[in-house]
């Protein structure tokens, strides 16, 4: 039973730019997909659209069974400035009603989680970018959601924080038994985490390649190292290039 | 204490001194111009007048200020809600900012009596800053946060007070830090205009009291207070804006560290 399948979307925004155009794509529980293509090619505008945020002109978007608890992290952490880290993460709770004594297990949980479990007191500017990250994804986690949608987290991190939070990202992805969708413009980062690979054409975006890795689960940094990895860059970098040609 | 902090307290000082030496020197009367020695003196011997006074001005001002506050937050927010409101009433408090107060102030004397008209001239000034600022805040809230809210259904109310506000909060201090100042040009301007005389008169119509009878160090002396009413006003303010912010916002940053 698949958790959720686009068919056929088409977006088009007012300004009369052609973001989406024939989207497919079906994903199924416990999948771990990247989409991979050149910037503005739509791959941000098709996660908004699962998440709701956006709405297609045309196609259709179906979920499985019944429409799942979503998380979303964006690009930049996203926290509330004013607000220090554990009423960052309560947020989603509290918008759903819950009381913040109910809340308190939860909130503690998803930070023990993403390393954080000492710095629920904290203001945002008081942390480094890689622990507002996963302040953003300790707030994305806290309602448990079946489904993680994710928007270049760690674009704007450095190498080694970015490795870690990828490592870090599989192993709570396997915990929690979510399936993830997770937009990029890096090869190797959707080489490294993903079971399948999602390359999109230049806008308008839609998916000209798809890459089966392998089964979705934790990965440890040796498995940069093998032969499977390389070759799924090298198959993923050579259709972004063809993805770019065809501006 | 460093020499950023000593520079200009050495250079106020020696202004001072300098104004004192000169008029001790060419004898220049004081129906002319006092010098700091005297306005002290006459700071000290109509303390009784010119305290009252004060306190005149001080209570309008605080309380247009408390007004312009509630009025000006409350409208934003009611702007923010339903735009096309905005739209309707905003040129309104155009209007009734570009219009120099000194202006308006005799017509509000006709209609009002003059306790009021003065504290509705301070509160004119006072209140454009505070909508404008706010409404401003409430408008500048990161779209990441909106889709966040967006995604989780927070209701027009949790958006609001969850979100808008807080974001705005910096918004409205810049604008209450300016509405401090005007609301007691507003005061003075009016008390001015007013004429009032008696026993609930302000600062400003005891500097045009004492400019009819020619007694000019009381002048300076009401002036001095005016300051440093200013001074304290914009003080008390700046600390407010420090201790809501200083956790969390740029502005604070330096300061706190």
């Amino acid at each position: 039973m698949s958790l959720l399948s686009l068919k056929q979307i088409g977006k088009t925004f007012a300004n009369g730019t052609r973001a989406l155009d024939q989207l497919d794509l079906t994903v199924a529980r416990g999948e771990f997909i990247s989409l991979l293509g050149p910037s503005g090619c739509g791959k941000s505008t098709a996660l908004r659209l699962m998440a709701g945020l956006e709405q297609p002109d045309s196609g259709s978007l179906t979920w499985g069974e019944t429409k799942p608890d979503i998380g979303f992290v964006f690009q930049d952490p996203t926290l509330m400035p004013w607000a220090n880290v554990f009423d960052n993460v309560f947020l989603p709770l509290r918008l759903k009603g819950v009381a913040r004594a109910d809340a308190l297990p939860k909130i503690m949980d998803a930070l023990t989680r993403v390393g954080l479990g000492d710095f629920a007191q904290s203001f945002p500017r008081e942390l480094s970018g890689g622990m507002k990250m996963r302040a953003s994804i300790a707030r994305a986690l806290v309602l448990r959601p079946a489904l993680l949608l994710m928007d270049e987290p760690f674009a704007a991190l450095d190498e080694i924080t970015r490795l870690k939070l990828n490592r870090d990202l599989l192993e709570l992805q396997a915990e929690l038994g979510m399936t993830v969708i997770f937009v990029t413009h890096s090869v190797y980062e959707s080489a490294y985490l993903s079971s399948r690979i999602c390359v999109f054409s230049n806008r308008p975006g839609r998916i000209i390649e798809t890459i089966e890795v392998g089964p979705s689960g934790p990965r440890g940094e040796e498995f940069r190292l093998t032969s499977a990895y390389l070759e799924t860059c090298q198959r993923a970098s050579a259709a972004l290039e063809n993805a770019m040609e065809r501006a | 204490m460093t020499s950023a902090r000593l520079l200009p307290l050495v250079t106020f000082a020696a202004l001072l001194l300098g104004w004192e030496a000169l008029v001790q020197l060419q004898n220049i009367p004081p129906y002319v111009l006092p010098a700091p020695s005297r306005i002290l003196m006459a700071l000290r011997e109509d303390w009784g007048l010119v305290s009252a006074a004060l306190l005149v001005t001080l209570k309008i001002t605080a309380l247009a200020l408390i007004l312009a506050t509630s009025i000006g937050v409350a409208l934003a927010i009611v702007f923010a809600q339903w735009s096309w409101l905005e739209r309707t009433f905003f040129p309104i408090a155009v209007i009734l900012q570009v219009t120099p107060i000194i202006a308006i102030a005799p017509l509000l004397l006709i209609y009002l009596d003059a306790d009021t008209a003065v504290l509705a001239c301070a509160f004119l000034v006072a209140f454009f800053p505070i909508l404008s600022n706010t409404a401003l805040g409430l408008s500048s809230t990161d779209h990441n946060l909106r889709d966040l809210f967006d995604l989780y259904g927070a209701s027009r109310w949790q958006q609001m007070h969850l979100l808008r506000l807080p974001s705005a909060l910096p918004y409205f201090l810049g604008g209450l830090r300016i509405a401090g100042g005007l609301a007691l040009i507003g005061a003075i301007a009016a008390e001015i205009a007013a004429g009032a005389s008696g026993q609930g008169a302000g600062l400003a119509y005891r500097i045009v009291e004492a400019g009819y009878r020619l007694n000019i160090p009381r002048m300076f002396a009401a002036l001095v207070l005016i300051s440093v009413a200013g001074i304290a006003i914009w003080l008390v303010l700046e600390l407010v804006t420090d201790q809501l912010l200083k956790r969390w916002h740029d502005s604070a940053r330096d300061r706190s560290r």
